[in-house]
């Protein structure tokens, strides 16, 4: 009953001037205008207006992708919000990242959310991996997208890193000590690239700031362009991979 | 019509090279693709020379440690700041590097077991640097360690010397 008068008061909306206005289309009462709605939406356009049964049960994927731009988004916010209130510089980052924790109305929370988020979107990025790999979702005509997928967990990975030397604590500093020492094993590139990376010998101000500019701006830019990328993919590579007993009974 | 237009565009002197196979677009799009390709190379050029700074606030690489009666014979002195032990043995002074080989840790100098060790991996290693144990793949570095005419050392970090090499004061 409620659901009804819901379903035509929704209806009666998508008639007004103002929606069609927005969406360039009225209600959609048939299967080509709902294709058409999902077409003609910049956010919708690249997701498939069909998909098959069988890849929305839960086992088909555990929503892992979906999950881990879930974490993505909720980096993102909480990433924003962190900014607010953080310097990256050499004495003032400690110190922020202790008065969020300490002083700042839920900073602690904020700063916890985005650091388990951020663990869990590895987890995540991870598993969505080896789950499409036990399903041969890496075969034609997937391949392309399967090199995206990794594109991502690098990045994925870099942002890690880079957001592990942030808080400019011991950890931090003894970690990014290794890591980019680890660089500098590389043949005869791997000395310039730490230098560079680091803008220095040693990891100070300038390390901190290269650290802070990846991890905010060059690293979720590359993110965002290659899950566009992904997502775009999936659809137009003929949807998810379902097993094909699976997919000969529907 | 059509032929009198194509007798125009034949002696029109806006297609004079159609004799050796490229037109004025053509050597237009290749003097563009060029230009535009040497544009862009120098910005690659210019923003990869940009990333690497000129002037760095670091520790000085050369430092005078203070005169040598400041250090007892048979001590291994740490140097917090510049990340060197200065070590006097019988025979002289030498400086090694207190950073560890395997991945840039500071090692740390166990006097009551006569040996440096790394916290990080756990790799050991000898009063004068040689490795004992660990994944550490060399020894310690030796710096250039000389005495100045006022009386005090200058430790040259740039400066790597062999180990045999010490100081006698």
């Amino acid at each position: 009953m409620t659901t009804r008068s819901t379903h035509r008061a929704l209806d009666q909306l998508r008639d007004t001037r103002v929606w069609k206005s927005i969406f360039r289309r009225g209600p959609a009462r048939t299967n080509r205008t709902r294709s058409l709605a999902v077409f003609g939406n910049l956010f919708l356009h690249a997701m498939p207006v069909k998909v098959r049964e069988e890849s929305l049960r839960v086992r088909a994927t555990y929503y892992l992708g979906s999950f881990s731009f879930f974490l993505f988004v909720i980096l993102s916010v909480t990433g924003i919000l962190l900014m607010l209130y953080y310097h990256p510089a050499v004495p003032m980052a400690y110190r922020d990242m202790k008065d969020l924790q300490f002083v700042v109305s839920n900073g602690v929370f904020l700063r916890n959310l985005h650091r388990l988020a951020a663990q869990a979107m590895v987890i995540a990025v991870f598993w969505h991996m080896f789950h499409v790999f036990y399903r041969g979702g890496y075969k034609p005509p997937h391949q392309f997208n399967w090199v995206v997928g990794v594109g991502l967990l690098l990045v994925t990975l870099f942002l890690s890193y880079t957001g592990y030397l942030l808080p400019w604590d011991q950890l931090a500093f003894w970690a990014i000590t290794v890591g980019t020492n680890i660089i500098s094993y590389v043949p005869f590139l791997g000395q310039p690239m730490r230098f560079l990376l680091l803008g220095g010998h040693q990891i100070g101000e300038n390390a901190l700031l290269r650290f802070y500019v990846l991890h905010i701006v060059i690293l979720p830019l590359a993110a965002v362009i290659l899950i566009g990328i992904h997502f775009w993919r999936v659809q137009k590579d003929g949807g998810l991979t379902v097993r094909e007993d699976h997919e000969r009974k529907i | 019509m059509s032929q009198s237009k194509d007798s125009t565009a034949g002696n029109s002197p806006d297609r004079p090279a159609e004799t050796a196979g490229s037109t004025r677009r053509d050597f237009f799009n290749e003097a563009a693709t060029i230009a535009l390709g040497i544009a862009g190379l120098g910005s690659i050029v210019v923003s990869t020379r940009y990333l690497s700074p000129n002037v760095l606030f670091e520790p000085p690489t050369s430092f005078r440690i203070g005169p040598p009666d400041d250090y007892p014979a048979n001590s291994v002195t740490y140097l917090p700041d510049q990340e060197v032990y200065i070590v006097r043995t019988q025979e002289g002074f030498f400086a090694e590097s207190a950073i560890c080989t395997h991945l840039g840790c500071i090692t740390q100098w166990k006097p009551e077991l006569n040996m440096i060790a790394c916290p990080c991996h756990g790799s050991k290693f000898k009063r004068d640097g040689s490795v004992d144990a660990g994944p550490a793949p060399r020894p310690l570095a030796h710096f250039a360690i000389r005495l100045m005419p006022d009386g005090d050392l200058l430790v040259d970090k740039l400066e790597i010397v062999t180990p045999s090499q010490i100081l006698k004061v």
